[in-house]
């Protein structure tokens, strides 16, 4: 990316650009770099958990130590306290997958080699949101019926005359705002926290070969790219959490009993 | 001077959810060390206000660049 940047007339700040990069084939059907990382973190997660629970013990290795921990905190931190004891085992699988998966493709923004959150092309995200969207929809229709449904958008006990105007808010928070907000945070995210790396060290590196006093406010700058970055596995930890959160609290509305 | 006025209404846009996330975290704190065992509690509603008032700035990020045309 730094090259792209040199290569340019002049210093460019980092735009959209630098997210599209096409490696085999171009336009629409192209193989892009976040999908070549989105396999290999499929790859690499299948062959993780695979090979840290297969010699299962009571006292634990350190590998299913950490697998345990992960599962653990989505199972009881995030599913059994928002879900409900109830019927929140059926949901573990998918919370678990989603919250791993959207981990390690967030920490695979800021690990050497590979440097691309794959969630910040906006199509990824869509595609995850997507999927919870269309699971709280149906189990929420398997629970109330087909018009049940619909009809427990709408908190019992309102007069007559405030049912259409909050119906009508439900549905948009429901079918419009929820998958939207959900797949444009974790790319909100994801996009502006790249952007900013790009910017501190494509420009710290421009800032030093300028040469003069120039030069120390790149050394600064650089600085700032360190810290940057570990604020960013902050920010990928959360986002990760938080887009798992937001899922259960979705399924969770869907399954609830009416009031 | 040269440059976008889009970037600078994300600029702005991004005051209130600034405001609003710097009050749930001191709502969020002052729970906690009033009563640190309603932690676990308090901290899926702390994140979950986090997210949902982060959600206008990330659509201003978001239209700022779309509008940067």
């Amino acid at each position: 990316m730094t090259m792209v940047v040199m290569a340019a007339e002049g210093y460019q700040p980092p735009g959209v650009e630098e997210f599209w990069q096409p490696l085999i084939g171009e336009g629409a059907w192209a193989i892009t770099r976040p999908a070549i990382v989105l396999a290999l973190s499929v790859g690499l997660i299948s062959w993780w958990l695979l090979a840290s629970t297969r010699h299962r013990a009571i006292v634990p290795s350190r590998g299913q130590m950490v697998t345990e921990g992960a599962y653990g905190l989505v199972r009881n931190g995030i599913a059994r306290d928002i879900i409900g004891s109830r019927d929140f085992l059926r949901f573990v699988p998918l919370l678990f997958s989603m919250f791993v998966l959207i981990l390690v493709n967030n920490l695979f923004g800021v690990i050497p080699p590979i440097q691309y959150p794959t969630m910040s092309r906006i199509g990824f995200p869509i595609m995850l949101a997507l999927i919870v969207w269309i699971v709280f929809h149906v189990v929420g229709m398997q629970k109330h019926g087909f018009f049940g449904y619909w009809k427990s958008l709408v908190p019992s006990g309102l007069p007559k005359f405030m049912v259409p105007p909050i119906f009508v808010l439900e549905l948009i928070t429901d079918l419009f705002t929820r998958p939207v907000t959900l797949s444009l945070r974790l790319f909100g995210n994801m996009f502006a926290g790249h952007i900013l790396l790009i910017l501190f060290i494509a420009g710290g590196w421009e800032l030093l070969t300028a040469g003069g006093i120039l030069s120390v406010a790149g050394g600064v700058t650089w600085v700032m790219a360190l810290v940057m970055t570990l604020f960013e596995i902050l920010v990928e930890f959360l986002q990760a959490y938080v887009f798992t959160l937001l899922s259960a609290l979705y399924i969770a509305g869907a399954v609830a009993d009416e009031h | 001077m040269t440059g976008n006025i889009a970037i600078l209404g994300y600029g702005l846009s991004a005051i209130g959810p600034g405001i609003g996330v710097g009050l749930i975290f001191a709502a969020y704190i002052n729970g906690v060390a009033r009563q640190p065992e309603a932690r676990g509690m308090l901290q899926p509603i702390a994140f979950l206000g986090m997210a949902i008032t982060e959600a206008l700035a990330i659509f201003g990020i978001a239209l700022a660049f779309v509008f940067r045309g």
